[in-house]
């Protein structure tokens, strides 16, 4: 089958009328969710997933996408208007965006953003159509040691580039590697880590771990300092953007799309840096940059398309090889696993209504956030003055019955608020959480391809190196470790 | 000194990060390690452990030397409430059914926000837990009694 001939396929699957309202209930509930302050596209697809484990497999996973593009772009709804970020990919959006707010130009920012959002999302799905098979293809010829060896290139990569500590974030790796371990070992049946707790046998569940490392961090975040929140409450009058708004965005909104494709393919590297990258590009290149950060719509265009960009380029690592390159992948990777199927190159021809679907379903999702959302925006904005002091009790409550409702199983909720505590304290000693999750969905992988390479080399660890491909993501691992370590070392010798 | 210690953020991060590798690994004697070709259940966490005091150490042993501190203060109060909504969630639900239990997550958790207005949290409790068990219950169809016993 040829391109055109699966994003027909893929398409047939999405339009079809379950599909397309689960996508269309994905998007709403993820844009709602993520236009309340402080609750970013993980904590969304945190509280939802359970509500997505009854569905069969191709909706769960459209539906989820659709909360992980909807709650992004709720953020950057929230960014353009209140300064207030629901996550660091829009952060950046801040910058230029309120100030055109705070100009009476909130309706072209945010249409600009729509746009260029969209625009980038046509890219983004399109790359995935393109790069999606040969990636698998290739991918099949990797064996347990070329897996081990891009895992740890992957965890080391996020750990690097979670902002911040590299030796704090590859700790938070391995206590991520050690929770994913938690439960009956695969290969003799050995409880571990268990305590003695029945309900453990199964491993931590992935609920418990997202909602108690987000939802609960965040939330008693948020309520340790001062609510700082100027709602922007004038009206927005005139949405649609001028010639020229068109005109001087729709250069960065291309190049916004070029880098956050490139960079959402990196392992560890998720929409935050992309816009950030995008942004930085935009004021370097600008004939003024002294516009930039007092209301210059390529500030707004840029980041935009960027993270959208690589939101969707994403996926391409975790459909085609099973390795999620953010949280928020990972999250998609275990609730693929839930539903039983295993991320990989096998997917695309094993599950080609899943991969196909979800492609189409992403393009679908992004015309329905432009169509949906521009007219929706007054309330939203009402939405932002629910005070916080009814929400989060809310959102904890939410939180509660999603963990619940998995197993049926109390101890599902005191783990939570166990992992909850951890969490909060580990953010706070300014560990980045993300790091964690990656290691464990990672972790029970990681540990099978490692038997399974050292029973295949009779115990020989020189296997990680001498077959070709492994070698090269060995190089990779430590490439990405001198890069980041080096300058680091020399700011202190030449700080003495 | 000891104060000076326990407000470092990195040496409190290492020491946290050594302790999950001290059990891990403490724990991780039970299981058989095997070979490092037949590897048992406990060689990869045994491994990871140690690698994770290693670490831990040096986090720690940074942190006696920069003695940065942790920003802002902690918010022990919203934890230990919140901490607690998911515990009365956990104890109620099973017995007395969906009602109560939200309403007392919802109660239990408004208790650590900044400004706690007994009036507003009890309306807030009894609005939410009824139209969100009226969505589990006939919307999405979950299996759980209203209130139990009813």
């Amino acid at each position: 089958m040829d391109i055109l001939g699966n994003l027909a396929f893929g398409f047939s699957v999405a339009f079809s009328l379950q599909n397309l309202a689960y996508c269309f209930g994905g998007v709403l509930l993820g844009t709602l969710i993520g236009v309340l302050p402080g609750i970013g596209p993980l904590v969304a697809i945190g509280m939802l997933f359970p509500l997505t484990f009854t569905l069969p497999p191709v909706a769960a996973l459209i539906m989820l996408a659709g909360i992980y593009y909807g709650a992004q772009y709720g953020g950057s709804t929230t960014s353009i208007l209140v300064n207030l970020p629901g996550e660091t990919a829009s952060a950046v959006t801040c910058l230029d965006g309120y100030q055109m707010a705070r100009q009476g130009r909130a309706g072209p920012a945010l249409a600009v953003a729509a746009i260029a959002s969209f625009f980038a999302g046509c890219v983004g799905t399109l790359l995935i159509a393109l790069a999606g098979p040969p990636l698998a293809e290739w991918a099949l010829l990797f064996g347990a040691a070329e897996y081990f060896s891009l895992m740890l290139m992957a965890l080391m990569a996020s750990a690097v580039l979670a902002s911040g500590d590299i030796v704090k974030g590859i700790c938070m790796v391995v206590v991520g590697l050690l929770l994913g371990l938690v439960g009956a070992d695969v290969n003799s049946g050995t409880p571990r880590y268990t305590f003695g707790v029945l309900e453990l046998f199964d491993g931590i569940g992935f609920t418990v771990i997202v909602v108690g490392l987000f939802a609960v961090t965040e939330v008693v975040s948020n309520l340790e300092s001062k609510d700082l929140r100027e709602v922007f409450t004038r009206k927005i009058v005139g949405l649609m953007p001028t010639k020229k708004d068109i005109k001087d965005s729709s250069w960065p909104a291309v190049r916004g799309t070029a880098i956050g494709s490139v960079f959402g393919v990196l392992p560890g590297t998720g929409p935050a840096l992309s816009s950030f990258v995008s942004y930085m590009v935009e004021k370097k290149i600008a004939k003024d940059p002294s516009r930039f950060g007092k209301g210059a719509i390529e500030g707004v265009a840029a980041p935009e398309a960027a993270n959208n960009a690589a939101a969707q380029a994403n996926f391409i690592p975790m459909l085609t090889l099973g390795i999620p390159s953010s949280a928020v992948m990972a999250l998609m990777m275990g609730a693929m696993m839930i539903q039983g199927i295993t991320p990989g190159p096998q997917v695309m021809t094993q599950n080609p209504d899943l991969f196909w679907g979800l492609i189409a379903s992403m393009w679908i999702g992004n015309l329905l956030l432009v169509v949906l959302n521009l007219p929706l925006v007054g309330i939203w904005v009402s939405l932002l003055r629910v005070p916080y002091r009814w929400l989060f009790p809310s959102i904890i409550m939410f939180c509660c019955i999603g963990n619940y409702s998995v197993n049926n199983s109390p101890v599902d909720v005191y783990l939570c608020a166990l992992v909850g505590v951890l969490g909060y304290v580990l953010v706070k000693l300014e560990c980045e959480p993300a790091p964690l999750i990656l290691g464990y969905v990672l972790g029970p992988l990681m540990e099978e391809y490692l038997r399974r390479a050292m029973l295949l080399s009779r115990g020989d660890p020189s296997v990680f190196f001498t077959r070709p491909l492994s070698l090269a993501f060995v190089i990779g691992t430590v490439l990405i470790l001198a890069v980041m370590v080096a300058p680091a070392a020399r700011r202190k010798s030449e700080g003495g | 000194m000891k104060i000076g210690l326990l407000g470092s953020k990195d040496f409190l991060a290492g020491l946290v990060f050594v302790l999950i590798g001290v059990l891990a690994v403490a724990v991780g004697r039970d299981y058989p390690v095997g070979t490092a070709m037949r590897m048992g259940p406990g060689y990869f966490p045994t491994v990871l452990g140690g690698i994770l005091v290693l670490l831990g150490a040096w986090v720690m042993a940074r942190g006696l030397r920069s003695g940065e501190r942790v920003q802002g203060d902690w918010g022990w109060k919203p934890l230990a409430f919140i901490a607690l909504a998911f515990v009365l969630f956990g104890l109620l639900m099973p017995r007395f059914g969906l009602v109560p239990a939200l309403a007392a997550a919802v109660l239990a958790s408004a208790l650590g926000g900044r400004e706690f207005r007994s009036k507003e949290a009890l309306v807030l409790a009894l609005v939410m837990s009824v139209l969100t068990a009226m969505l589990l219950l006939y919307v999405l169809k979950m299996p759980y009694p209203l209130i139990a016993g009813w």
